[in-house]
């Protein structure tokens, strides 16, 4: 086995134990993203030259008897929306395609203090927007299981890349299901702890009460290896939830005895691939094998889930947005050009003696924010900040913000009630395997619709994960999803080590 | 005539060494963009955390102006685009202030208006903008930007329309920022920006037209209702008043517009023409779009918080005022003054009559040449060089007899000036007292020496006895006048 195949825990033991270097492991990683990355395109910069250095940091550390973090000398790739100091993070935006942040966010600081090797920035769709990764402005990320495919979105580069050995772990984050369904997609772990359990500071907003960074990695233990690194209290961020962090990677194999599993009906539904009903229905049989109780369960309020997440997350994307004004952060259009058309429309309009269109025409200040943002910022978010303003527009707020938030409260009750009966909830992770790339091109919703199984996480702040039970004839990974009660990830990481060791299905990384 | 109906707005800056969201210094006047971090300049991926200093300053000020304290309130993001407002929303209170429904009442002195309480709708916290610095001098037309203000903790107290006339506007603002320097929550301090006003201003007029509109009151209707922004100072709100009822009175001769027949206008004040000038419509229009911040959790405010804030509540200074006026025998107006010159010059007066025990004397000594000489030296009272244990032994050698009021002031200004003791002083000026015997004996030689003088008073002219005033203080310049009078006139009734 190369060693890019291998799982993060097998490299780390080998670093510790002096067989294997920081540096060969990174430029191992190095050599895969160079030879492959070009048609996968999960990454939007690798500095090969600070990886190693950082590396060989950590080795010359090791080799003097110093302490060192969980991970290690462990590469690990970030996705481009979590700020590093001195690197772009451009959250595949042209609006910060030249952002370069003075400040680490927590999740980059505390890889940095856990002896992660920073690889690269992962792509992503613009601003978090997006169930495919087609929506980044700089390139779309193929499926490295099928080049025709899109690898899910929008964490869609964060979940590539470790699918094709590019990266042992990555960061994601999750605001409807970003990280869970492409990792469904890719045919690797992926898990959105429970809202507040990963600091949110330095993360690039999207919609602040559902955004949640989260790992993504080819093992169940190594997704708790990297969750160890990133959880944990953080005072810079007011919605970080003061609770102890459990030892994950210690309580990952111990198997959950007399577990009560929950199977939703509205999960089996219309529009369900009949591949990936069978697998999922497998892996429940494998968990009831093991001894534990299915009960079936409904979540009555989940089919307003969609639409509920489609009014919320735009709102709080309006809001967040707003500061790419072309004054403050990122691309202001070209001035001089601006202010000639401008004076040109004005000139027509005298000259017309239209004294309305006169007065209609922008003053230069509110044509520089309507220039800079129309031309930085692409479809699919303009399309989610004219939602999010319309729908906290007076006389709308009511209608559409408010009914949500009510909704949401219904979403959260209805996990709350089934979490009195069982344990934890299993289900598909999607309704089909990875669709092709362009085929949302024309059909929004249709995209949105993806989202389907795991929005309810997010606005429940549920943690959930998402890991391979199976695949289609094609070839195409299937995920199976997993969900339980708040800061319960130590169950989940459990009940899915259970099901990766029935052996039902032995996940493998794909060949490129 | 008609009735002239003011509301106001006053944003206050509050006295918190950081600013409401992040760790950065509020200190005024550092170089441009030197006390900023990621979060008060909204930089991507930047959350606020909040400052329980200010929540706490707010509280104060809230118990301080009668109002509720909330047990429940939150953060709203208030959105619109402006280049000093970095995240493109400001941080603010919308449905759930921090505090609601209380009063400052308002007395004049002079008598110019009944004492009134004026109710107050509700303060809440918010932050600040940064500052747009035009820089035209170049040529060039470029703004730059300043956000060292932003995110610096305001309070925007906002009272109920009770106001009627710029006087009174005038009365609350001053009597606000009174207490506000006395609670220490804000400097108020205008020039710096740490208090600016908002007025909202309209008219009720007498109209046959009231019968049959909806918005009329008492056969009054109302005009539409205008925001007054931009006033720099407490004259300006009144000229700006003054001004505006007027101008209100004269479009409504003309056009007949009542309130609800046009939105809600927004004019600037150009304090050098004195006169109020419309905003562009495009610009007063606004949909603030507000929601919750999800980034910033809902405060929970216990009853043991707000004892605790209770516990540092010091003495208001409408309470001073009674005080002064019930316990030391004070006219209002007296204690008015005192009260308005701010805590320490309270604590100096009290200082000096309780020492004294003259209370009235204290404070005429200390509202006429005390705060004559500290505004011609241009001098806090804290670096007057007359400390009040000094005055107040002082006050009570006058009291006493013991200095003849009549050089007072003599000895005052030597106190002032080289900061001596009082009977240092006295010393200085050769100023002893002079025992009874000594009188008594010139005033036998003066009488003997005028008998016109002793003729006249015997036959009922006691003012008579004047004329020799001049010449005993010549003879002896620490003669008391009334003294010498008095045992002058024990003389000649004697024969
Ligand atoms: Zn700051």
């Amino acid at each position: 086995m190369t060693l890019v195949e291998q799982s993060a825990a097998d490299l780390l033991k080998q670093l510790a134990a002096g067989e294997l270097t920081s540096r060969e492991l990174t430029q191992a990683y190095l050599d895969q993203i160079e030879q492959h990355d070009a048609r996968v395109g999960a990454f939007l910069r690798v500095n090969a030259e600070a990886a190693l250095k950082q590396a060989d940091t950590i080795d010359r550390r090791r080799g003097a008897g110093e302490q060192i973090g969980v991970l290690g000398g462990l590469p690990v790739a970030v996705k481009d929306l979590l700020c590093q100091t001195g690197e772009p993070t451009t959250c595949a935006s042209r609006m910060l395609e030249d952002f370069r942040p003075p400040y680490d966010s927590t999740v980059v600081a505390k890889l940095k203090a856990a002896d992660a090797v920073l690889l690269g920035r992962t792509n992503m769709d613009e601003f978090a927007m997006g169930g495919s990764t087609e929506n980044s402005a700089f390139q779309p990320t193929r499926n490295p299981w099928d080049l025709e495919r899109s690898p899910g979105g929008s964490s869609g580069g964060a979940a590539a890349c470790v699918a094709a050995g590019m990266a042992p772990l990555s960061i994601g984050t999750d605001t409807g299901g970003s990280i869970r369904q492409p990792s469904a997609f890719c045919g690797v772990v992926g898990m959105k702890p429970t809202y507040g359990r990963v600091s949110r500071y330095g993360l690039v907003a999207f919609a602040s009460s559902l955004d949640q960074a989260g790992p993504i990695s080819g093992t169940v233990a190594d997704t708790a290896l990297l969750l160890q690194a990133i959880a944990g209290h953080d005072p810079r961020d007011s919605t970080s939830l003061n609770a102890p962090t459990p030892d994950y990677t210690a309580d990952v194999d111990k198997p959950l005895e007399g577990l009560r599993l929950g199977v939703v009906k509205e999960h089996f539904g219309e529009g369900l691939d009949p591949e990936v009903d069978s697998a999922v229905r497998a892996a429940i049989a494998a968990y009831e094998a093991q001894g534990a109780k299915i009960v079936e369960l409904s979540l009555p309020h989940s089919r307003f889930a969609v639409a509920t997440y489609y009014v919320i997350a735009p709102c709080e994307a309006s809001s967040n947005l707003a500061r790419y004004d072309g004054a403050h952060y990122g691309r202001r259009t070209e001035e001089r050009a601006m202010l000639a058309s401008l004076q040109a429309e004005r000139k027509a309009a005298q000259e017309a003696g239209d004294a309305d269109a006169l007065d209609n025409i922008d003053t230069a200040l509110v044509r520089m924010y309507r220039q800079s943002r129309s031309e930085a910022i692409g479809p699919e978010v303009k399309r989610r900040i004219m939602l999010g303003a319309y729908a906290l527009s007076a006389g709308y707020y009511d209608a559409y913000y408010l009914k949500a938030l009510k909704v949401r409260r219904l979403i959260r009750q209805d996990f709350d009630q089934a979490f009195e009966k069982v344990d934890m909830i299993v289900g598909p992770t999607t309704a089909g395997p990875a669709n092709k790339l362009g085929e949302f091109a024309d059909d929004p919703l249709g995209m949105y619709l993806l989202d389907l199984y795991t929005v309810s996480a997010n606005l429940a702040g549920l943690p959930a994960m998402s890991l391979p039970c199976g695949a289609t004839k094609s070839g195409m990974p299937i995920g199976l999803q997993l969900h339980a009660p708040p800061l319960e990830e130590s169950r989940l990481l459990r009940a899915a080590r259970m099901f990766e060791q029935s052996g039902v299905w032995k996940s493998k990384r794909c060949a490129l | 005539m008609y009735t002239t109906v003011i509301g106001l707005e006053v944003h206050v800056q509050l006295a918190t060494k950081s600013k409401l969201f992040c760790g950065c210094s509020t200190a005024y006047g550092a170089e441009p963009n030197t006390q900023t971090c990621p979060v008060c300049i909204g930089m991507p991926g930047s959350l606020p955390v909040m400052n329980e200093e200010a929540v706490a300053l707010a509280i104060e000020t809230g118990l301080a102006l009668n109002l509720q304290i909330a047990k429940f309130t939150k953060w709203d993001r208030k959105q619109y685009f402006y280049p000093d407002l970095p995240k493109g929303y400001q941080i603010s209170q919308y449905d759930l202030p921090i505090t609601h429904d209380g009063w400052l009442e308002i007395e004049d002195p002079k008598g110019a208006f009944e004492p009134k309480k004026i109710r107050i709708l509700r303060a809440h916290l918010e932050e600040d903008a940064g500052k747009s610095l035009h820089d035209e001098s170049a040529g060039k037309g470029d703004t730059l930007i300043d956000l060292n203000r932003t995110g610096t903790p305001l309070l925007e107290i906002v009272s109920e329309p009770d106001l009627r006339s710029s006087a009174e506007a005038k009365a609350y603002l001053t009597e606000l920022r009174l207490l506000l320097t006395y609670l220490g929550v804000s400097d108020c301090n205008m020039q710096e920006g740490s208090l600016r006003v908002d007025a909202n201003v309209n008219l009720h007029i007498p109209s046959d037209a009231a019968a049959n509109d909806d918005n009329a009151q008492d056969g009054k209707i109302a005009t539409p209702i205008v925001e007054i922004k931009n006033m720099n100072s407490f004259r300006a709100v009144e000229r700006a008043i003054d001004y505006e009822a007027d101008r209100q009175y004269r479009e409504w001769k003309e056009t007949g517009r009542r309130l609800g027949q046009s939105p809600k206008q927004t004019r600037g004040w150009d304090d050098a023409a004195g006169v109020t000038r419309a905003q562009r419509s495009k610009e007063e229009s606004s949909d603030y779009r507000y929601f919750p911040d999800p980034d910033l959790a809902p405060v929970v405010i216990s009853a043991e918080v707000v004892a605790k804030v209770r516990e540092r509540l010091i003495e208001l200074p409408a309470d001073l005022r009674k005080r002064l006026v019930a316990d030391y025998g004070l006219s209002l107006y007296d204690a008015d003054v005192i009260v308005n010159q701010g805590r320490p010059t309270v604590d100096y007066y009290l200082t000096v009559a309780d020492g004294s025990g003259d209370a009235k004397s204290s404070a005429n000594w200390l509202t006429q040449d005390v705060l004559r000489t500290l505004k011609n030296r241009e001098l806090a009272i804290e670096e007057f060089s007359i400390p009040a244990e000094r005055l107040s032994n002082f006050v009570k050698k006058i009291g006493a007899g013991e200095l003849p009021s009549a050089r007072g002031r003599e000895v005052f200004e030597l106190m002032a000036d080289d900061g001596l003791e009082v009977d240092a002083a006295m010393d200085k000026l050769g100023i002893a007292q002079v025992d009874d015997s000594e009188i008594e004996s010139l005033c036998q030689e003066l009488l003997d020496a005028n008998p016109k003088v002793v003729a006249d008073v015997q036959g009922g002219k006691q003012q008579a006895i004047g004329a020799l005033i001049g010449q005993a203080k010549k003879k002896n310049p620490n003669i008391d006048p009334g003294k010498f009078r008095a045992t002058c006139l024990a003389l000649i009734a004697k024969g």
